[in-house]
Order: structure tokens, then C-alpha cells, then sequence
């Protein structure tokens, strides 16, 4: 199993442990990986101003994969979404794929052969594999309950991700508890983060964060994942942010998934980059059991 | 006389050129931060000085040796480019200190020096071809290459044509002396202490037939006995102060070439014109040195260090204004941030070159000297400073060390403090903005966005209505049809209004009173595309209030693509503030 892993801007700027976990757990269960430096960004933050600009960033990123022959993993929900938008609309637009190709000459790429962008955890359930995941994990979670955050971007619009059932999603949770930790039922499990809005609006983005954070506290979990760059700062530095500026203290910690299978498959957690994380993630290991039950 | 009178004012123009500078490092600053000069030099000479005197010296030569000397964040990038930087680095430095500084270095070094004999004779022609063999590679990659984002600007001109015009000018003078008979003549009198007539000429025969002289006197062949009796002369008066000028091997190939016009060449002093080119290119590059990009070379060393010891977070306000506006000096313009730009694609599609980080350095340059700008060039600097996406690629690959992403987040806050609208602020691009708000005061944080949205939403009539029911005027008829982006074409026409979208929003459902806020509701902006009613469609605040979570588009039973006729909207009203709609 090979594919190009597509960072985006945030993680190797901002949240560095995603990169290095994920990386680890990939390596753990033999998928491989091919950096490709020249990839930029995938075109989502310009969305809102310019729809052709965004396909051209989108596109470039996927004719670079083709020209390797290679599919692409995301492990944002963002960077996911937007490419598979903009595969779909070059698909169904011929003169749009034209007025691209126009730009994407001059540096001697070309758009025409689609390939597979896939998300991180899209990766794991239907190609690595629940079974195989189990196997690796040595020490599994006990009695650790978690909202699993599942992040627009990757459910919706189904018909165009293809992620997941998107009124009841469940890779996520099946994931989740590979790892032997509990995946909690929650009112909010399916809404946003907030983060799309920061900068722009920052009391509703801050409003949202809030009212899903106290909705996953409410179902009783004790840390909630993500398995996105954008949707992890928002619960992570932007709830830090909440705490100092609005005196709420929800004391929901967010944990990226990659860190979270990480820690139960036995790597080292400085690999993980568990200090990293804006909020501690101090109890985390306490839930860990000794080993294996058979 | 000449030479000595214009090495110093050469020397004066650097000397000041450096002072104007340096200074102009404490007196400009690109953020809002307003210290006094004053204080920033105190904060720097205490900066300084604690670093040299603390643990930070062990990194600091560190970074000099790994960075500055063997400088492998060019190595790491690319090794050709690795390859040219060190060929014209090196060698050039080897030849100032050797060749050019001669008298004060070489001879003090080596009691015996003399640049006619070896190795000196040799190493020199050898630096100078390695010199133009990296000249050679810079002028490949920039007009032969030419890889997409690399800019070449009037400063790379000038830099590639001044070491061009030395290197080649020294080899011509080397050439045009080794060939000339009144060189050879002026070295008989003044080394030669001969005065037997023949003695002189059999000199001159054996020096136009070993060591390439041109003489209007001699010609060969040669009879062996004069050749043998010059040879003897030779290395009695000769020999020991000059080695065979083949060993100067571009010279002598140089003088070779030329030799055909040599007599010509002598009788109108073609050496000493090449001498005054020589010295004179040298002393313009001296002169103009701290205006140029030439200047690097005193400021690349000097990000680099400063930037290895300067911690985030912990560094003097003061010191971090004074590196910024330092940074600026520093950079090469050779476009490893631009090469690596994640926004690059942006470039492309928007032609604003401020959108590329070489380029923006120098639009930056220019806005905080206090250039006279025009409104429309501030615009599209403000414009290349927003579209960035703040993956720090360009600070992690700068070969010099500049932190530019930290110098972005300032310039960005001098911009819009100006007051032109920047669409760009409503996008997602702001996210870095406002994960960094602490550091911006909450009025000049919340200005330009409001300002953004006065520009593309405040513009509409909608806004300005009083009465609850719309007269159904201002219907755009072709609006309907040119909202034809992709699948969602006209699919708000089949709306039938049963709101499960507006019920399903997450940001409908965190307002008490949400058509007071965002002064349409999702199944509304459908119904006015549906009707027709541009301006109500793009003029409402809840497009930009939209997480574009998907939701609505999601759940909608008639299949409508609600977000993505929003994305559509959005892109159509910023259009129409920018002048650009139809």
C-alpha cells in the first residue's frame, strides 16, 4: 500500500504531532509513504473568493500524485473535501479542466488522469483494516470514554466524498474503539467545529466550539478526537482561547486519533508529540491497561 | 593618483552607504510597534553583547560554520544552485583576499609573494574561472532554466554583469600584458638591470617564443644560440620573479586570442584601459555594495546568526523591530520561498507577483521606507500579503535564515490599518489571523473585517430597507442563468421552501433573533436566486456567516446544493465590490 501523503499548511506548521504520529502509525501498519514537496495548498482557504483559484491549487496537487501514479491520503478533512470537489468539478467541466491545463502547462503538468484522494481515516478502515489495527494494538484503552468528532469536510456533501454514511457515520467510531476505548454517543457528534469561521467571526466560531464541546462532556467523555489539523486547533488553542477570554472551562481536551491509536500501540509518545498538544493530555495514559486480554 | 583618489571615494560611498543602512535598520519598523531609536540600539548592544557572553556563543558559531560557511540549507534545497553559490562565494573571496588585498595579505603571509610567480600565478587565473564557472551556472538557471516563480530583477542584472565585468575584465588585462612589448620593456628597466643591446634582444626572442610577447622587433624563427643566450639572461634576471605565464591559463589563452593585434593593441595602451576597468568595477561594486544585493554579504551572515539565537516568544520587542527591518536587507531575492510557496498556485491564477514571497519582500521594502505608493500598488500588496497561507514553508527554507512568516503577520497589520477593504479577510485565510488575535489590539482586529463587509455587503439596498415586504424590483433576469457553476446549476429553482435547510443550520440555530443577524435565511438566498433578485442573493450576511459545514446542502430533500450556491454568491459579491461583477 502506497500513496502520497498530503499535509497541507496547517499541520507542518502548527500541529507537527499529526505529521510525526500519523507517520508513525502508518509505518506500524505498512502503508507507505512518498513525500512530494512541490504539492501547495489544496485551495480550500480561497473558496470563498475565488472558485477557479481554488481548482487550479486543487488541481495542481493532483496532477502532481498522477504523475507519479500515485493516490493521495489527506489527513485534513479540508484539504480532503476540496480536492475531491475539485476532481468532481473538473470531471464534469470540460472547459473548466481546459482553462486549468492553460496554467498547469507551464510548469509541464497536466490534469487528465483522475486518482484516489483519500482521507487518513478512510485509509485505515477500508484498507488497512479493523483486524489488522487490533493486532497491533498492545496496550488498549480501558474504561476511556471519547467523542469521536467526525468534521464536515470529510461526511459532506457524501455524494461528492464518499467518506461515509453521512447521517450515521460509524468508521470513526469503530476506530476509535480499536483502540479498546469507549466511543460515546453524542448530540453533537455531527456538527461543526467552529474553526471556518475563526477570523472572520470569532464569536459564532467561538459559540459553536463551545456548544459542541459541552454537548461531548455531556455524553461523559473525557477527551474528544479529531482526526483534522483545522477542527484539532479549534478544540485545542482556540478552546485554551475560550477559557482565558470568555472564563468557560469546558475541560474537554481534544486528542488526535493518530495520537490516540499511537499511545495504545506502544509508540513512543515522544513520537506522538504528546507535548505538542496546547491542552495536556494528562490522564490520557492512565486508561491505558498493561496489555493485551485475550 | 586616480586609482588612490577614486579607492577612497569608494571607500567613503560604502562607509556611508553602510551607516545610512544600518541605521535605517532602527529607524524603520514594519510592524505598528513604535519604539524609539534610542531604545532600540540599547536593546540591541544589550542583545549583542548577552549573547556573545552567555551559552548562545556555542550556537552561534554553529550557525557560522554549518549556515553561513558551508551553508547547507542551500544544499539541502538544491545542489546545483549549492554549486553556483560556492564557486562564486569562494573563489571570490579567495581572490580579494589573495589578489586583490595583496599587499596587505598575501605579502605578509608569504615572504616571497609575488602574483607573477606560482602558485600565486596559477591560483589566481584558477579562482577567477571558478568564479565565472558559478556565473556561469546563476546566468543557466535564470535565462536557460528559468524555473516558474523564479524572478529576475534589475538587482540579479546587476549582480551577475558586476562580477561578469571584473572577472573578465582582469583576465583581458592579464591577456593584453602578457602579449604587450612595453610591459616587457618597462619589466627589462625596472628588474632587469641589463645593458648589452644584444643581450636584450636574444632576451626578447626568448620571451616571444615561451612566454607570449608580441614584439615589433623580433619574429620567429628563432636561432637556437639567440634562444639559448636569452634562456641564460633569462634565469639570471628573470626566472625567479616570474614563472612561464602559461600557468595563467586564462590570461595567457586571453593574450593568445589577441595576440594577432598585439603591436595595435600596445600603441594605444589597450592594458591600461583594461586596468582602469578593472579597478573601477571593483571600487563601483565597493561603492554601491549596501544598495545593492551585493550587500548580503554582510547581511545573510547576520540574519542567520541572529535568527539561530532569537527565540520565539522570549526576544526584546525592540530587537525583533530591528531584525525585521534588518530581514529586509538580507535577502538575496533567490526565490527558494517563492519556489516552495504553498500559495504559488495563487500567483498563477491572481498575476499579483506580491502574492510571491521574493517579491513581496521587496513591495515591502518600499512601503515601509515611506516610498510614495500608489493606492492601487498598497492594494496589491495588501492582497499578496493576505493570499498566504501561513504554512511557514518560506521562513523553513529561507537560505538566509529571514523569518518571514512572522514578517507577514506584521506588514498584514500595517496594511490593513490603511483602510482599503480586503476581500480576502472573509475567507478562511483569516484563521491564522484570528488564532494570533491576542497580539493585534481588538479595535484594529475587528476594523478590517467590519470594513470587508461594509465593502461587499454593505453596498446592497437590502441593508437599507425598512418595510417587510420586498417590492419585486431589481430582478436581474440573466442572474438565474449565469449561476451555472458545476452541478448545482440552477438547482435552487426547485426549491419548494419547506426549510428544512434553515432548520438543519447550525448558525440559524445559535441566534435568538437569526434574520436580524444575517438578514436572509438559507431557504430565503435560494428564493431570491430563484426570483432573481441579485442584490438580495449576494447582499446578505449569511453567506459570510456560513461555516459551509455542509448541512443544509446535505439534507436538502429536493437535492438544492445550498453551500455551493453560497460559494457561488460569495465569489459573485466580491466580484461586484471589486469592480469585476456583471
Amino acid at each position: 500500500m502506497k500513496f502520497a501523503l498530503f499535509l497541507g499548511c496547517n499541520i507542518p506548521a502548527r500541529v507537527g504531532q499529526y505529521e510525526s504520529s500519523a507517520r508513525a502509525v502508518l509505518k506500524k501498519l505498512d502503508v507507505d509513504l512518498v513525500d512530494i514537496a512541490e504539492f501547495n495548498c489544496c485551495g480550500y482557504p480561497v473558496r470563498n473568493i475565488d472558485n477557479d483559484a481554488f481548482v487550479l491549487a486543487s488541481a495542481r496537487n493532483l496532477a502532481l500524485a498522477a504523475k507519479q501514479g500515485l493516490d493521495m491520503v489527506c489527513l485534513c478533512k479540508c484539504c480532503f473535501g476540496s480536492m475531491k470537489k475539485a476532481a468532481f468539478l473538473l470531471k464534469e467541466d470540460p472547459l473548466l479542466r481546459d482553462k486549468v491545463n492553460g496554467q498547469l502547462v507551464k510548469e509541464g503538468l497536466t490534469y487528465e488522469k483522475e486518482i484516489g484522494v483519500r482521507h487518513f481515516l478512510s485509509v485505515l478502515y477500508h484498507d488497512v483494516g479493523l483486524d489488522n489495527i487490533k493486532e497491533k494494538v498492545q496496550r488498549p484503552f480501558t474504561d476511556l470514554k471519547i467523542a469521536a468528532h467526525y468534521g464536515c469536510h470529510a461526511l459532506r456533501p457524501s455524494k461528492i466524498t464518499q467518506f461515509d454514511d453521512p447521517v450515521n457515520p460509524t468508521i470513526f467510531d469503530k476506530l476509535v474503539e480499536a483502540t479498546g476505548a469507549k466511543s460515546v454517543d453524542w448530540s453533537l457528534r455531527l456538527d461543526c467545529c467552529g474553526a471556518p469561521l475563526l477570523g472572520m467571526n470569532d464569536k459564532l466560531s467561538m459559540d459553536l466550539t463551545e456548544k459542541k464541546l459541552a454537548s461531548g462532556k455531556q455524553a461523559g467523555a473525557a477527551f474528544l478526537c479529531t482526526a483534522c489539523p483545522y477542527c484539532q486547533m479549534q478544540f485545542d488553542s482556540v478552546q485554551k482561547m475560550i477559557s482565558k477570554t470568555r472564563g468557560t472551562n469546558h475541560e474537554l481536551p481534544p486528542v488526535i486519533y493518530t495520537q490516540l491509536l499511537g499511545l495504545s500501540m506502544g509508540i513512543d509518545q515522544a513520537l506522538l508529540g504528546l507535548d505538542m498538544n496546547q491542552i495536556r493530555l494528562d490522564g490520557l495514559n492512565g486508561f491505558l491497561s498493561n496489555g493485551k486480554k485475550n | 593618483m586616480f586609482f588612490s583618489i577614486s579607492l577612497y571615494i569608494a571607500l567613503l560611498v560604502f562607509g556611508l552607504g553602510l551607516i545610512y543602512k544600518i541605521s535605517s535598520w532602527f529607524r524603520y519598523s514594519v510592524g505598528a510597534a513604535d519604539i524609539p531609536v534610542s531604545r532600540r540600539v540599547a536593546a540591541a548592544i544589550k542583545g549583542i553583547l548577552s549573547t556573545l557572553f552567555s551559552p548562545k556563543i556555542v550556537t552561534l558559531i554553529k550557525v557560522l560554520v554549518l549556515d553561513v560557511v558551508v551553508q547547507q540549507k542551500i544544499l539541502r534545497q538544491d545542489k546545483m544552485r549549492w554549486v553556483m553559490h560556492m564557486c562564486i562565494y569562494l573563489a571570490f573571496m579567495l581572490l580579494l583576499l589573495m589578489h586583490a588585498l595583496e599587499q596587505y595579505i598575501s605579502a605578509n603571509l608569504f615572504s616571497d609573494y609575488y602574483s607573477t610567480v606560482n602558485p600565486f600565478m596559477f591560483l589566481r587565473d584558477l579562482f577567477g574561472v571558478i568564479v565565472l564557472v558559478g556565473a556561469g551556472v546563476a546566468i543557466y538557471r535564470r535565462f536557460i532554466l528559468k524555473p516558474p516563480r523564479l524572478k529576475t530583477n534589475s538587482m540579479d542584472h546587476y549582480a551577475i554583469i558586476i562580477v561578469a565585468v571584473i572577472m573578465v575584465s582582469g583576465i583581458l588585462l592579464e591577456g593584453a600584458k602578457i602579449i604587450s612589448h612595453s610591459r616587457f620593456q618597462s619589466m627589462v628597466e625596472e628588474y632587469g638591470d641589463l645593458d648589452d643591446e644584444d643581450e636584450i634582444a636574444a632576451l626578447e626572442s626568448f620571451w616571444v617564443a615561451e612566454y607570449g610577447v608580441v614584439s615589433p622587433n623580433v619574429k620567429a624563427p628563432f636561432d637556437e644560440d639567440v634562444l639559448a643566450q636569452g634562456r641564460e639572461t633569462h634565469e639570471a634576471a628573470c626566472a625567479d620573479c616570474h614563472t612561464n605565464p602559461r600557468w595563467a591559463f586564462t590570461g595567457y589563452a586571453a593574450g593568445k586570442i589577441l595576440s594577432p593585434m598585439a603591436l595595435s593593441l600596445d600603441k594605444i595602451g589597450f592594458s591600461d584601459i583594461l586596468w582602469y576597468i578593472h579597478f573601477l568595477a571593483c571600487f563601483i561594486g565597493l561603492a554601491y555594495l549596501p544598495f545593492s544585493k551585493m550587500f548580503h554579504i554582510i547581511t545573510s551572515p547576520l540574519s542567520l546568526m541572529v535568527n539561530g539565537v532569537m527565540a520565539k516568544g522570549g526576544s526584546d520587542p525592540a530587537n525583533i523591530a530591528t531584525r525585521q527591518v534588518m530581514e529586509l536587507d538580507a535577502c538575496t531575492h533567490c526565490c527558494t520561498c517563492s519556489l516552495n510557496c504553498s500559495a504559488g498556485a495563487f500567483y498563477s491564477h491572481f498575476s499579483n507577483e506580491n502574492i510571491l514571497p521574493s517579491e513581496k519582500m521587496a513591495s515591502v521594502k518600499a512601503l515601509i521606507s515611506g516610498k510614495n505608493l500608489s493606492e492601487k500598488q498598497i492594494r496589491e500588496i495588501q492582497e499578496g500579503v493576505y493570499v498566504c497561507t501561513n504554512c511557514k514553508r518560506c521562513t523553513v527554507v529561507c537560505p538566509v535564515g529571514i523569518n518571514l512568516q512572522d514578517l507577514w503577520f506584521n506588514v498584514r497589520e500595517t496594511l490593513l490599518r490603511k483602510g482599503q477593504p480586503e476581500p480576502f479577510t472573509l475567507s478562511q485565510l483569516s484563521y491564522y489571523r484570528g488564532s494570533r488575535k491576542e497580539e493585534i489590539a481588538a479595535a484594529a482586529y475587528l476594523d478590517p473585517l467590519n470594513r470587508a463587509r461594509q465593502a461587499i455587503v454593505g453596498r446592497h439596498e437590502l441593508k437599507k430597507r425598512k418595510d417587510d415586504v420586498l417590492a419585486m424590483s431589481g430582478i436581474d433576469k440573466g442572474f438565474r442563468d449565469r449561476l451555472n457553476l458545476s452541478d448545482q446549476a440552477n438547482t435552487f429553482a426547485v426549491c419548494f421552501g419547506c426549510e428544512t435547510c434553515t432548520s438543519v443550520c447550525p448558525v440559524v440555530a445559535n441566534y435568538d433573533n437569526p434574520a436580524e443577524e444575517l438578514d436572509l435565511l438559507p431557504h430565503q438566498v435560494m428564493h431570491s436566486c430563484a426570483l432573481g433578485m441579485k442584490s438580495l442573493a449576494i447582499g446578505s450576511n449569511m453567506l459570510w456567516d456560513c461555516l459551509t459545514c455542509y448541512r443544509c446542502q446535505e439534507q436538502c430533500p429536493q437535492g438544492v446544493c445550498i453551500t455551493d450556491v453560497f460559494y457561488e454568491l460569495k465569489n459573485e459579491a466580491v466580484r461586484v465590490a471589486i469592480g469585476k461583477g456583471v
